[in-house]
């Protein structure tokens, strides 16, 4: 395997896929926390559920993680290939006339997704684990949902949340279609596959945008 | 017209390089990119001083060899052409011409606008071609019938000039349009496959080895190629690398 | 008896070939190992020698100037390749391709040589196909054919516009193979600066490295030269900026005959000149022919107001229009071969009916083959009553399957659309049938110094039809050369390699380097490009298309004196110790400056006109070339002597037991 990842094309599939995978997450982790918006209780049972179930916690979650590591790893290794393959600069480059803003800064859009993560995680994941490691935080069924509404009381973290989102959705403008440019998916479904991976693109990132809103604005 | 030239100046491949301006005037529009700069030329010879060197000789755009970064883009604003066929009725009175050398690692810089593309070689010479012997014992030539359109497909990606054009387009100098383009010809054919798998895996390591990034389908080597070479050679070579990864 | 063996087989035509090779002397393949050939070019002729001869087990070391083999000038080859497969049906054979062969060269090629290029044609094509050259196919997934000039039969094999290029990346696929072999060593950015000879035989070359301006011995038991035609003596010509005539011209120096340097192919079909600024001229493929018919009006106060800008073609009335070919030529047409049909656009232009604004212009027109075609598809699409525009439609879909890129190619130079407007064109200078003189085994007068391709003379005579080039090119190169060089290698098994420290490697390099001393040292005002837009000024006007003997004769002098003028006022900035384009041409000029003057004492000496070399002199009341085959049935190969107007003249009698002399008619 580690000979096979040495050349580009197989590390750019690893990315394509890792990708992918973390699309799938996005979508899986969307749905839920949409549920937040018009039912208290089906969230919290199935926050609980995420949380609590053996399969999704002892498998799922370290596979997420390392699909999350593994991302941003290789694209950082990927980038450093890239900016070291043309030692002397342009004076001159006009990279808008034959390619889009969002597909040169994937390293960009992806940082602050990073950068969000770092958030996120300081939100949400490592108070779950004082949850569940540590005496003193016992367990209780029901405390997702005010968890969750309370962290948007914020207008600086929902601003923040929905400036990442916005990022978000840029990079996934151009990861999610190039990443079956990059498995080697082309054909006569390729062109109805690119609307849907640039539909995608949009909806999801909106749709974190709206419940990081609906929360804020409930909050009010 | 009058324009103002910034041009890239480089003694040899370890000298330090810099913009110099070269104003022009009295050019046609008619006249050829390098028509323009052969006038330039004649009055630097004029003037006794060493003229701009660049590479070029058919100046019908398909034997590769010209290879300017014209404003910030291979072969310069048009589109599916070479330098050679770009016309100075495509620039304004007035303007000012960055002309610079493609920018890679794996393209040193031998003199002035001229770069070294040997790479592009020894890519080819690491699998591109059908081992079959060249003196004459083959079978006839209408044994083997060949799908009209995947021989069109074919031939579609064997129009690459090997200009590099898509290397200095990319962001990231990735070479796998022009790798791909090759691949794509012999994969497509039946004469082709029988080292299909070979032939991918030492075309890929060996662009590898050359410095050249890695593709990160921003399209742009698509949009700049003068043959108008598909990404969809991309997307088969990546098919045909994984496939052969599998097979090992 | 002349001096000049053209060692032809003996035996009946078609046994020659193969009763030679059944008689040549063979190297075995232990030997192979130990004897080095240069192969000087790797365009059609010489990538593909270059992979066969280190197929066969030689070390083989190609030079070219340009920086990669890929971009030899049989790149830009547009229409096709000829090959006797009668895959149409339609009466083809190897007979009738050596017949067309050389009654299109008017009858001043070899039959011997002409009879083996027709054998091996189809050969190349089995060879290229199986290398994955993608041609053009049929549905039906076999291989497509169109026709070309002077031909009655569709044998010509293409893909798309682009032939040249895909049989060249065929045979660069080959030599890469034999590179990552390590059977070929590629110098390129190697330009051959003068032939070594030790003992009378050419034992290596003198190269300079045209990055670090090195010059550098190579030492070879043989040395090919397929270093391509020397169109460029013209400056103006559709051959690449780099063609030159060095590699050829050094060897003819130091003793190799020059045959028939008078021999100019100018081609009908190129995109007339703009202005003085002009670099080249570009080429539209012969295939356009095939569909586009050629005309210019028939009153000359249409070509007038044309001329001015005040009427538009394709405001002419079909009975305004004059198509011409169509007119004197009934049986061939707009494909009679191409020295015909560039004389009759030049007649009439002379005469006053040309177009565009210089006047030297003539149309070719599309319309009557957009609406042929667009009816057909809308035919065969079920589409029984399409109206005019849908058929108008259709057709320039099917034209721009068929010449897409070409059209293409001409809008970008010229700025008009081609689909909506006839194309004009103009006859330009394309390809030298003349070359080094060799014998039926591609040897040229100095043992073990071969030419093959547009470098040699041997095939194509006064006159090369429509995609004969890349034929000759890939048939000397894949299958002749490999065999016949053989023989004379078979001598050398015992020589061992060839030592660069030799007296002789030594008085070359000196000659060399004190030649280019003298170049950069001339340090006089006029640039290179000067002198060669003189020279081809000089050359188009007394030596192009039309040529007289008093013209000839001020050609000889003014050439003469112009030379050496260059060498007193040439200026070359920059070092010799680096990339310098200037010092480059200058060496190129400075040969094309010799060449030229050869070129008109050869075309003075040759009182007849045939095929490419039309002399106002001998021509019929209607205008065409009045041949003289008592006198002149021969090959004029010229020996050097110090300087082109000391030239001695060497006759290689032509015979033709297998083809009656006739005079070519077209009508």
């Amino acid at each position: 395997m580690g000979g096979f990842l040495n050349s580009t094309i197989a590390r750019k599939f690893a990315m394509a896929l890792s990708g992918l995978f973390l699309v799938l997450f996005l979508a899986q982790h969307f749905s839920i926390n949409f549920i937040s918006v018009f039912s208290k209780d089906v969230f919290n049972e199935v926050s609980h559920f995420m949380g609590t179930n053996f399969f999704v916690q002892a498998l799922l979650q370290p596979i997420l993680i390392f699909g999350v590591i593994f991302h941003f790893v290789m694209g950082f290794i990927l980038e450093a290939k890239n900016r070291g393959a043309r030692d002397i600069k342009y004076v001159k480059f006009a990279g808008n006339e034959n390619s889009s803003w969002v597909s040169r800064n994937m390293i960009y859009s992806g940082l602050v997704i990073l950068a969000f993560l770092g958030l996120h995680f300081y939100d949400f994941w490592f108070p779950e684990m004082i949850h569940k490691y540590i005496e003193s935080h016992p367990e209780d069924a029901a405390r997702y949902y005010d968890e969750l509404v309370a962290k948007f009381q914020s207008p600086v973290r929902t601003i923040l949340y929905v400036v990442s989102f916005v990022f978000l959705a840029l990079h996934l403008y151009h990861g999610f279609s190039s990443s079956f440019q990059s498995v080697g998916w082309r054909n006569k479904y390729a062109k109805g596959l690119r609307g849907f991976t640039k539909a995608y693109a949009i909806i999801i990132p909106l749709g974190f945008i709206f419940i990081a809103l609906f929360h804020y604005i409930n909050n009010l | 017209m009058k324009l103002n030239l910034k041009i890239w100046r480089q003694e040899n491949a370890t000298a330090k390089g810099k913009m110099v301006d070269y104003p022009v005037d009295g050019i046609d529009g008619d006249m050829s990119f390098l028509e323009m700069l052969d006038i330039l030329n004649e009055q630097l010879v004029e003037k006794g001083e060493d003229t701009i060197q660049f590479d070029h000789d058919c100046r019908e755009g398909i034997c590769g060899s010209c290879s300017l970064q014209i404003n910030g883009e291979p072969h310069g604003p048009d589109k599916l052409i070479a330098t050679c066929q770009l016309h100075m009725r495509s620039f304004k009175d007035g303007d000012t011409i960055y002309i610079e050398p493609f920018r890679a690692k794996a393209f040193p810089v031998i003199k002035d606008l001229i770069v070294d593309r040997t790479a592009f070689d020894r890519i080819q010479q690491a699998w591109g071609y059908v081992s079959v012997n060249t003196s004459g014992n083959t079978v006839d030539a209408n044994t083997i019938p060949i799908e009209k359109e995947k021989a069109d497909e074919s031939f579609n990606a064997a129009t690459c000039i090997g200009c590099g054009a898509c290397v200095a387009a990319c962001k990231n100098a990735s070479a796998m349009l022009f790798t791909s383009a090759k691949v794509s010809q012999y994969a497509l054919l039946p004469q082709g496959r029988v080292e299909a798998t070979e032939r991918v895996q030492a075309m890929v390591r060996q662009m590898d080895e050359e410095g050249f990034g890695n593709c990160s389908n921003t399209g742009a080597c698509e949009i700049e190629c003068p043959k108008g070479i598909s990404l969809e050679n991309i997307a088969r070579m990546n098919r045909e690398y994984l496939a052969a990864s599998v097979k090992g | 008896m002349s001096v000049l063996d053209s060692k032809i087989p003996k035996g009946p035509l078609k046994e020659k070939w193969t009763n030679h090779k059944n008689n040549i002397n063979l190297v075995n393949p232990a030997n192979k190992r130990n004897i080095d050939v240069i192969v000087i070019g790797t365009g059609l002729a010489g990538g593909s020698a270059a992979a066969t001869l280190a197929e066969l087990g030689y070390n083989v070391k190609t030079f070219c100037y340009q920086d990669s083999p890929r971009r030899a000038h049989s790149i830009a080859a547009q229409g096709g390749i000829n090959a006797s497969k009668n895959y149409q049906g339609d009466g083809d054979s190897d007979y009738r391709l050596f017949y067309d062969t050389v009654k299109g060269g008017d009858y001043r090629s070899r039959e011997g040589n002409v009879y083996r290029l027709a054998e091996v044609s189809g050969n190349i094509i089995d060879q290229c196909v199986a290398q994955g050259v993608p041609f053009a196919r049929e549905y039906g997934g076999y291989l497509d054919n169109r026709s070309f000039g002077g031909v009655l039969v569709s044998r010509t094999f293409y893909a798309k516009g682009q032939t040249g290029q895909q049989l060249l990346l065929g045979a660069y696929s080959a030599m890469n193979r034999q590179i990552n072999r390590g059977k070929i060593k590629p110098y390129n950015r190697h330009e051959m600066m003068d032939l070594v000879l030790v003992d009378g035989k050419a034992r290596g070359i003198i190269a300079r490295n045209m990055i670090t301006g090195e010059i550098e011995r190579h030492s070879a038991h043989a040395v090919v030269l397929a270093s391509g035609g020397y169109g460029n003596v013209f400056f103006l010509s559709t051959n690449a900026m780099g063609s030159n005539v060095t590699a050829a011209w050094r060897a003819h120096r130091r003793g190799a005959y020059f045959a028939n340097p008078c021999y100019t192919q100018i081609h009908p079909t190129c995109i007339p000149v703009s202005g003085d600024h002009q670099s080249k001229l570009t080429l539209m493929s012969e295939s356009l022919r095939n569909d586009g018919r050629i005309w210019v009006p028939k009153k000359k106060e249409d070509a007038e107001a044309i001329r001015a800008g005040k009427k538009k073609p394709t405001e002419l009335s079909e009975e305004d229009r004059d198509y011409y070919l169509e007119r004197r030529y009934p049986a061939f047409g707009n494909l009679v071969p191409r020295d015909v049909a560039s004389r009759a656009a030049k007649e009439r232009c002379d005469a006053g009916f040309g177009v565009n604004k210089t006047g030297q212009a003539v149309y070719l027109d599309f319309a009557s083959a957009i609406e042929r075609y667009g009816k057909e598809k809308a035919f065969t699409s079920g589409n029984k009553n399409a109206s005019k525009e849908e058929i108008i439609k259709l057709g320039k879909e099917v034209v721009a399957s068929k010449y897409g890129n070409l059209f293409d190619m001409y809008q970008k130079i010229v700025d008009q659309n081609p689909y909506e407007t006839p194309m004009m064109i103009y006859p330009a200078v394309h390809y030298t049938m003349g070359g080094l003189w060799v014998d039926y085994n591609l040897q040229t007068t100095i043992p073990g110094c071969y030419a093959a391709g547009e470098a040699n003379f041997s095939d194509h005579g006064a006159n090369r039809l429509g995609a004969s080039a890349l034929m000759q090119g890939l048939a000397d190169g894949y299958f002749v050369l490999p065999y016949t060089i053989g023989n004379y290698l078979s001598n050398d098994i015992r020589t061992g390699a060839i030592s660069t420290d030799s007296p002789e490697f030594e008085e070359t390099e000196n000659a060399v380097k004190e030649r280019m001393d003298k170049l950069m040292n001339a340090n006089g005002n006029k640039s290179v490009d000067s002198y060669h837009k003189e020279l081809g000024l000089i050359m188009w006007n007394k030596c192009g298309m039309a040529r007289n003997a008093e013209g000839l004769k001020e050609a000889i002098e003014e050439i003469a004196a112009l030379r050496e003028d260059f060498w007193k006022n040439v200026k070359v900035p920059g070092t010799a110790t680096s990339k310098n384009a200037e010092l480059e041409k200058a060496g190129r000029v400075a040969d094309f400056l010799e060449l030229g003057e050869l070129f008109a004492k050869d075309a003075l000496h040759r009182n007849e006109s045939c095929g490419g070399h039309f002399r106002e002199e001998y021509q019929t009341e209607e205008g065409e070339a009045l041949r003289d085959d008592e006198n002149f049935r021969y090959v004029a190969a010229w020996e050097h002597k110090g300087k082109p107007a000391d030239a001695v003249l060497h006759k290689e009698e032509l015979v033709f037991e297998n083809i009656e002399l006739k005079t070519r008619s077209y009508k």
